[in-house]
């Protein structure tokens, strides 16, 4: 069985000539915990396919299911439903010794009674590499996330930081074909997290690994991930880019959870060449391109971002409002601007070379919304 | 200056006071009179004579012929390595028998791991001498092991499977009395163990046997240590096992320390044999304490850092 792991990792390096393969494909996967009535269901039917060569995230808030179904990838969970496929490969009945997949443990889980040298050459241990080997690929692991000089050191006297390095020098070192990432980020201060994100995408480019990433941190999702899956509840949401997932959330959870968002509740009254005009619950109007699907008379739900409003002073254009209240956040001011709405509109100023904030609480202003800001939701 | 430098020294040395008396009144008082009658003459009525003589070591190796000339005779060292033998052969099993069980209770879920301690604790509670008669009515002549082979056919009238008054039905009997205390310091050293690990270990490519030999072994050393030097020295000095398993014929360090005092009447004799067998037990606790302090200069280092 070693020599075809060994088969596995060496199959690895990407053929440019090919057209992207599909690394991991989950289909209809469910996930119970316990039986009968009181089972918890983790994940409720969540299909994806995660190509080769692709920095994947799955990003949800905390307990929608993202590390049981990291753990089902890296083999420590069977699923209940479902099947999933490692490059093609039906990889349900392989034990997670046997799947050329590594993962960085939320923790790190490093060997506490192992130096940091044979923590990452562990894994190449096993797979039963010839010991000069092992040494080059130890050597030019710590040299990739920069832990030459603690080589020999134990786990237990290195810092959060650098024991997330050397965790994922360690699950580098085998050269798997997808690497799994938990949450690797959560446990570091803000500075070292957002230094680590352009360092594991670096990463990820220059090893040339899939990365299945998971975290609850949208930041993190967008900054890093060529793809992003939005969990909830055990379901997956919405897969797309970064900026498929801001700017065109699939619903209301989505477009709620990633970044800041507006939502007025409106109905359709009529729709001409695809732009429909919608009528919100106090009276005001709207144009905007119409969802597929959306006739006139249905009630919807319509999304806007923050930033994307514009406030100038009083005047024809726009929508007119006054400022209820001023959140100051340094870079960017959040206003709540009273339309006459249930709720306020939140729009957010930048902080501008020409005098910080030129409006202040009590200020009747005008909204300008760009032509293309406002989106429809259907749920 | 000197004086309120010395007050917390002091008070220091009062507070421990109460415990230095017990020690000193419940240890070492009686190890040295243990080790005073140890070159005294042996009274022949029991008791000691008050003479100094080194007698009692001089008979350990030889024996004094009519014309009152030393010979060496190998009974008592035979005793000395068998005991070790047994000892060691006891330990290794209990450890064997041991572990898996602690590693069992260890991964069972927090609420009823107490439950599984308990249990194994329970024996404890009862008489050894009990527990003990009770391997003479599994193991002896007619006992629970043998009645099926005669029943079967299998075993004559008159014959028998001899498992009683044997080495093996000593060894028994030792491990089924220190087998908890094998297991107790395993378990405790499991229950830190971070599971997670044995995770990582899988996920890099380990089998099951490699991760037990290459992360769950070495995180749990410090408890099989502690276990198998609490089973091995009270195994050392057992003399209920070698005297109701063995026959009494079979004798280890133990029961040659009671049958001097009990039946001999050789009081130095005895005594000389319990500083022997003290003298193996204080070397077992060097060598525990000296790998307990590399272990802890290791961690004292990590603790630099
Ligand atoms: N071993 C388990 N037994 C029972 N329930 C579990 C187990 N693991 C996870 N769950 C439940 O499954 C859900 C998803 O958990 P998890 O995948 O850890 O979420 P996330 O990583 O997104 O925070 C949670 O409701 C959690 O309580
Ligand atoms: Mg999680």
């Amino acid at each position: 069985m070693l020599h075809r792991q060994r088969d596995f990792a060496e199959a690895m390096s990407p053929d440019p000539t090919m057209e992207r393969k599909t690394a991991i494909d989950v289909a209809g996967v469910v996930k119970r915990f316990g039986h009968g009535p009181a089972a918890v269901v983790a994940l409720k039917d969540v299909s994806l396919a995660i190509r080769d060569n692709e920095f994947f995230t799955l990003l949800g808030p905390s307990g929608c299911g993202k590390t049981t179904l990291l753990r089902i990838l890296a083999g420590f969970e069977a699923v209940s439903e479902g099947a999933v496929s490692l490059y093609g490969e039906n990889i349900a009945g392989l034990p997670a010794n046997r799947r050329s997949v590594n993962t960085v443990f939320q923790h790190y889980a490093l060997f506490p009674h192992m130096t940091v040298a044979e923590n990452v050459a562990y894994g190449p241990q096993r797979l039963g590499r010839p010991v000069k080997e092992i040494a080059e690929t130890v050597a030019r692991m710590l040299q990739l996330v920069k832990m030459e000089k603690f080589a020999e050191r134990r786990p237990a006297q290195l810092s959060g930081g650098q024991q997330q390095r050397v965790a994922l020098a360690r699950a580098l070192a085998p050269h798997p074909k997808v690497l799994l990432l938990d949450e690797p980020l959560s446990a570091l201060d803000l500075k070292l997290r957002q230094a680590m994100r352009a360092e594991l995408k670096q990463l990820q480019r220059a090893t040339g690994i899939t990365f299945v990433f998971v975290t609850h941190d949208q930041e993190e999702a967008l900054s890093m991930s060529d793809r992003i899956a939005v969990m909830s509840e055990g379901e997956v949401q919405q897969i797309g880019t970064p900026t498929e997932i801001y700017e065109y959330p699939a619903n209301r959870f989505v477009a709620s959870f990633i970044g800041d968002a507006n939502f007025i509740v409106a109905q359709i009254d009529g729709i001409t060449g695809g732009m429909a005009k919608c009528r919100s619950v106090r009276g005001l109007s709207f144009t905007l391109a119409a969802a597929p699907g959306g006739k006139p008379g249905d009630k919807v739900t319509l999304f806007l971002r923050p930033e994307k409003v514009r406030i100038e002073a009083p005047g024809d254009a726009g929508l007119a409002g006054m400022i209820q209240t001023m959140e100051y956040l340094g870079q960017s001011i959040f206003y709540q601007v009273d339309i006459g709405e249930d709720s306020p509109l939140i729009v957010a100023g930048r902080n501008r070379d020409d005098g910080g904030t030129p409006y202040k609480t009590g200020d009747r202003v005008s909204l300008v919304i760009g032509a293309d800001a406002l989106r429809m939701l259907v749920a | 200056m000197i004086a309120s430098a010395r007050t917390p020294a002091l008070r220091r040395l009062l507070g421990l006071l109460p415990a230095l008396v017990v020690i000193g009144l419940f240890m070492l008082v009686p190890v040295a009179i243990m080790a005073l009658y140890s070159f005294l003459e042996a009274n022949p009525f029991g008791g000691v004579v008050w003479r100094f003589s080194p007698e009692a070591y001089v008979q350990f190796l030889f024996e004094r012929d009519l014309a009152d000339n030393l010979v060496f005779q190998s009974g008592y060292l035979i005793i000395i390595l068998r005991s070790l033998g047994l000892a060691v052969l006891a330990t290794i099993l209990c450890l064997i028998v041991g572990f898996p069980i602690a590693y069992f209770i260890a991964r069972q879920p927090a609420r009823l791991r107490n439950i599984w301690i308990y249990l194994i604790t329970i024996p404890f509670w009862t008489n050894q001498l009990v527990r003990t008669f009770a391997w003479i009515i599994i193991l002896g002549r007619n006992g629970t092991i043998e009645l099926p082979f005669r029943w079967l056919g299998l075993l004559g009238a008159d014959d028998t499977l001899g498992l009683m008054y044997s080495d093996f039905a000593i060894v028994i009997g030792l491990i089924y009395a220190f087998i908890p205390i094998m297991v107790l310091p395993i378990y405790a050293s499991l229950e830190k163990l971070d599971f997670r690990l044995v995770e990582a270990s899988a996920d890099l490519y380990s089998s099951t046997f490699e991760t037990f030999r290459r992360v769950i072994i070495p995180l749990a050393k410090p408890g099989i240590v502690a276990g198998s030097i609490l089973v091995f020295i009270p195994c050392l000095g057992a003399f209920i096992q070698p005297d109701l398993l063995g026959g009494g014929k079979k004798l280890m360090l133990g029961s040659l320390v009671q049958f001097q005092f009990a039946t001999a009447r050789n009081w130095p004799f005895g005594a000389a044999v319990a500083m022997i067998l003290l003298t193996f037990v204080v070397l077992c606790l060097l060598w525990y304490a000296q790998a307990a302090r590399r272990a802890g200069a290791q961690s004292g280092a990590l603790a630099h850092a």
